[in-house]
């Protein structure tokens, strides 16, 4: 397995390089530097000397790929490209534009992230997969029908209605906790139980539905059809055996997922100001701060496809039949 | 045993409902629990700031943290109106000495043309001391305590509240020379470090040298680079506690400038300390971190959460003003006069993103004062049957107070004076642009869009800018008749007279009879706008003017214009001091943008208006001046390179704990100024927010009720039989 791991890992590194390219080209095609000095440099008084000083300052005065006054090696390293992409590779995230140090700054916010992400992940897939489990123990009956049809009516919800709707009931008219807001600590609670349940809400339709067709195809076979003949309850037939059978997608589905938690959600983090790294790549696109841009993409790529490489070995650990090589 | 549970569960639900209840403190309460009933203002930011070092940082969200941390030598006064520059750490308003070429004094009458340099003397208040900071902290043989760190102090360090030790200095007259060398240093890119090297004698030269040092120095030595060898010879100091810039030509406008925190003094021992390699990995950065004479210091900076100022405990002695415009007193902002600034111990801002939650939590008490957007205007504002707007009964309700005040800032429709269409000089191309400037309808606009929030525009400098005339003799006449004591704009049949004249009767091609078709370049926003464009579309439709609209990004917005290739387009201009010049110059000549890159976007060139502008611009308050800037606002009205828009009007909403609010939209550094009953916020926040509980058992029922079918259908299948 080892083997297969590390040649995983050397796959990633043309994958990450694609991925550097492609933002690299993205951004500059929207952007160039004078763009980017300007949006520093604010609205009034931004001569054409100060765009110049801040392009040399920043490193992108020079050309983007290709460096035809440099001798050599250097008509590649003296590039835009080459200088912001090598350190991602070494986890060196550098300055964002605005001088910050980036790597500091994802350490810090990686945790609020985590916060609202790890809780509303476990208590997302609990409620969810019980609730799964019910529509399919009520399965070919008026209940499952109308379970299933109110799961596509959340699912046609937009996120943005569950969180002002749960900002709105919750936090407004029941006053209950906070509207927005993150503290660190206990004094967290208060602030992510809101976030979490709209998290957890918002995904109850295509979460269950999921679920539930998973539970579908193992409720057909024919270990199950033996349990019931053994004379198994429906309950014990459907949380011991089918859960556990069940159990080898779902973990998979749930491992790949897992090193995205660090990026934070978006829309969420923005609405109730939680100062994650969802809210961090958010602000780095309105501010035009390519350095932060690149730097999220290139994480949010590394930590994909580090999920994809666990669920893998996730496979072998819980079906023994799997083998890598 | 069913019943037993049921009767669990509502104990449960019961002692959850008393710990609830049992607490005083609303649990919907943002705000820690050591802070209750505290001297704390409240206030938020929806973007972090980028920077908060004096030399770079230029906006209003970033003025509003940094100008309670750091004095300049002038400030404006708190009440007076209009705009007045007061001493804040100078003991008196600079005295100003005018030369010649030869560097002999000159009388102050002095013709501008004879006048080589000004010299700005300003003397500073003694026995003002710099915030407690570690970068004054000396240890007993007097090094510095904190300015070579070692990788194991640094182990121990996150922010800047880790550092045990703190020491102070008294301010002095160097202090506001190294900042004003800051200025163009080459690590810090100062938007007015070209402005002032233009201005101040030796400026350029010095950037240069210091360009030059910064690039040969040795590398692998300390990160600090230290201005202080290198002389300004503009800039000196005349004693411990007075220095002296001297300005090529006359510019009256520096004393302004000297009112910004450009100006504000800066300790080297600052620079020094956060110039450690070590700090910068921390994003512990002068940038992040302000060391300040203020009435506050920054004590907490997580500008993706909350940044919190403290009053600053060696804050000088400073009163709150007794004086001001006459119905100050009436207005209740004397009450305090001659009392010791500041009043509020601690200042809370705290990042919100999004516009609801912002205002639910204004609503809710958390906020002591709030902005008001269009899409709670209508919860906030009403409007009288005579067209006054008052606050609506749930505001009142709240005893929250309204304030509004006329920025100083203009929103205009610009003409590109280069277009072969709507520019140039000729008469056709300028009864063009009055008839449209007629057309387009700002009247409507500020109703529809603006929620009546802003005054038409008459010419280009607002309300409380010098110069600026009310009534029937500061209307612009190519736009507006005098008709029942107030401006009315002219009849869109004017327009279509001068449309006609200009060569396009009934808005058609004189060749061929096509419909004119003029293009305006927008930034391209959401959805939201398009309304908004619409209506533009339709009051050049009234014309009979096909409008085409070019949306575009900002950057390429910024292109096109840098380029000089927009035909029309929408822009604003928000006031840097209470000055004419910092207006009239957007149609300077010399500003031009496609030739110069300067703030003129309509690149207009008018000779008579560039000549009347040079002597306007130096010359001092008076009859005069004021003469002259009647005669810039005739020819930039007749010419019309602008449509003037609008004055945008802010409104303000506050608590009635919340005093001493008076808009300033020239002083950033009000906060000293304002105070706070905290007992009655707190005792008004407990009364707004008390939980609501009944939607608790209500639910559970719900839920059962819910549940039966459930459990009836579960009965019946686990009593069913197998086929």
């Amino acid at each position: 397995m080892m083997q297969y791991v590390v040649r995983r890992i050397l796959y990633a590194v043309p994958l990450l390089l694609g991925v550097n390219v492609l933002t690299f080209v993205l951004f500059f095609i929207v952007n160039s530097p004078d763009d980017m000095a300007r949006m520093n440099l604010g609205q009034k008084h931004v001569t054409p000397e100060a765009i110049e000083k801040w392009k040399r300052e920043r490193g992108y005065d020079r050309p983007l790929f290709w460096n035809e006054r440099s001798p050599g090696a250097a008509k590649l390293t003296d590039t835009i490209f080459y200088d912001k992409s090598v350190g991602l590779f070494l986890l060196r995230f550098g300055r964002s534009d605005n001088g910050r140090n980036i790597g500091a700054d994802i350490r810090q916010r990686m945790w609020p992230s985590l916060a609202i992400a790890a809780p509303a992940l476990l208590v997302g897939l609990l409620v969810h997969v019980s609730l799964a489990l019910m529509l399919v123990f009520f399965r070919l009956t008026y209940l499952e029908f109308w379970g299933v049809a109110l799961c596509v009516v959340l699912m046609s919800i937009s996120s943005l209605f569950y969180i002002i709707g749960g900002q709105f009931v919750v936090g407004k008219l029941l006053q209950w906790v906070p509207i927005s807001g993150y503290d660190t600590g206990l004094e967290a609670i208060k602030f992510i139980i809101l976030p979490i349940l709209i998290s957890v809400a918002a995904g109850i339709g295509s979460g269950v539905r999921w679920y539930r067709t998973l539970f579908l195809e193992e409720v057909e076979k024919d270990y199950v059809r033996t349990a019931r003949a053994k004379g198994l309850t429906e309950p014990r037939v459907l949380f011991t055996h089918v859960l556990k059978n069940a159990m080898i997608p779902i973990l998979t589905g749930v491992v790949v997922i897992l090193p995205q938690l660090f990026m934070g959600s978006l829309i969420l983090e923005s609405f109730f100001s939680i100062p994650g790294l969802g809210s961090y790549t958010i602000d780095a696109i309105s501010q035009q701060d390519f350095a932060i841009v690149r730097a999220m993409v290139f994480l949010g790529s590394a930590l994909y496809i580090l999920g994809l490489l666990l669920t893998d070995i996730s496979y072998t650990l819980v079906d023994p039949r799997v083998r890598l090589s | 045993m069913r019943t037993k549970t049921v009767s669990r569960l509502i104990c449960v639900l019961l002692g959850l409902g008393m710990l609830f209840g049992c607490g005083e403190r609303p649990l919907n309460d943002p705000y820690p629990r050591e802070d209750d009933g505290k001297n704390v203002l409240y206030s938020s930011f929806n973007e972090r700031p980028k920077h908060l070092d004096p030399a770079i940082s230029y906006s209003e969200n970033e003025y509003s943290i940094i100008s309670q941390i750091y004095e300049p030598p002038l400030q404006y006064h708190y009440l007076k109106r209009p705009y007045t520059l007061e001493p804040n750490i100078a003991e008196q308003l600079p005295s100003v000495v005018y030369l010649d070429a030869n560097g002999q004094a000159l009388p102050e009458d002095a013709r501008e043309e004879d006048i080589a340099y000004s010299d700005y003397v300003i003397r500073i208040k003694q026995g003002v001391l710099f915030q407690p900071h570690p970068a004054f902290a000396q240890n007993a043989d007097g090094t510095y305590r904190y300015h070579a760190l070692t990788a194991q102090q640094l182990k121990r360090i996150s922010t800047i509240a880790d550092f045990a030790k703190t020491g102070e200095r008294e301010l002095t007259a160097e202090d506001y020379i190294y900042q004003i060398k800051r200025l163009v240093h080459p690590q810090i890119h100062s938007p007015i470090a070209e402005l002032m090297k233009h201005y101040i004698v030796g400026m350029q030269a010095f950037a240069d040298q210091v360009e030059q040092r910064y690039r040969s120095r040795p590398q692998g030595g300390t990160a600090f680079f230290d201005l202080r060898g290198v002389a300004l010879p503009g800039v000196e100091a005349l004693d411990r506690y007075a220095y002296k810039v001297r300005i090529r030509g006359k510019y009256p406008q520096f004393r302004f400038w000297l009112a910004m925190p450009f100006f504000a003094p800066m300790p080297w021992e600052a620079d020094a300390f956060y110039a450690q390699p070590g700090l910068i990995e921390k994003n512990v950065t002068l940038d992040w971190y302000p060391v300040g004479t203020g009435a506050y210091m920054l004590t907490e900076n997580n500008p993706n959460r909350r940044i919190v100022l403290m009053k600053n405990p060696r804050f000088h002695d400073e009163a709150y003003p007794a004086e001001g415009e006459p119905a100050d007193a009436a207005n209740g902002y004397l009450q305090d006069a001659g009392k010791k600034l500041p009043f509020i111990d601690k200042i809370v801002f705290t990042l919100e993103r999004e516009i609801i939650p912002y205002w639910n939590k204004f609503l809710q008490g958390y906020y002591d004062a709030s902005s008001i957007a269009s899409d709670n205007f209508d919860q906030a504002i009403q409007f009288t049957g005579q067209g006054d707007i008052e606050l609506t009964p749930a505001m009142r309700e709240k005893h929250v107070k309204l304030q509004t005040a006329v920025t100083t800032s203009i929103f205009y429709m610009g003409f590109n004076m280069l277009d072969p269409v709507v520019g140039g000089y000729g008469e056709k191309a300028r009864k063009l642009r009055q008839a449209v400037s007629i057309a387009v309808d700002y009247e409507e606009y500020i109703s529809i869009f603006q929620n009546g929030r802003g005054i038409p525009a008459q010419g280009i400098l607002p309300p409380d800018i010098s110069g600026h005339v009310d009534g029937q003799a500061g209307i612009n006449p190519y736009v507006y008749d005098w008709a029942d004591g107030a401006p009315r704009r002219k009849s869109i049949e004017a327009a279509k007279k001068l449309l006609a004249e200009a060569g396009y009767p009934e808005g058609r091609e004189p060749a061929g009879g096509k419909p004119l078709v003029l293009y305006l370049d927008t930034v391209a926003r959401g959805p939201d706008d398009k309304a908004m464009l619409d209506w533009y579309r339709k009051q050049f439709a009234k014309l009979g003017i096909q409008l085409v609209l070019r949306t575009t990004d900002y950057n390429q917005f910024q292109q096109k214009m840098l380029a000089g290739n927009a035909q029309i387009f929408m822009w604003g201009w928000n006031a840097d001091y209470p000055d004419p010049e910092n207006f009239f110059f957007l149609l300077y000549g010399p500003n031009a943008k496609v030739e110069k890159g300067g703030e003129n976007a309509v690149n207009y060139k008018n000779r008579e208006f560039d000549r009347l502008f040079e002597k306007m611009r130096n010359m001092d308050d008076g009859v005069e001046r004021l003469g002259l800037i009647q005669e810039l606002q005739e020819i930039i009205r007749r010419d019309a390179p602008w449509i003037f828009g609008f004055h945008p009007k802010s409104f303000a909403l506050y608590h009635d704990w919340y005093y001493n609010l008076k808009p300033n939209l020239m002083a950033n550094n009000e906060t000293k100024y304002l105070r706070i009953d905290a007992a009655r916020r707190e005792a008004r926040q407990k009364a707004w927010n008390r939980p609501v509980y009944w939607p608790i058992p209500l639910a559970v029922v719900l839920f059962f009720i819910f549940l039966l079918p459930a459990w009836l259908s579960y009965r019946q299948r686990m009593r069913a039989t197998a086929l």
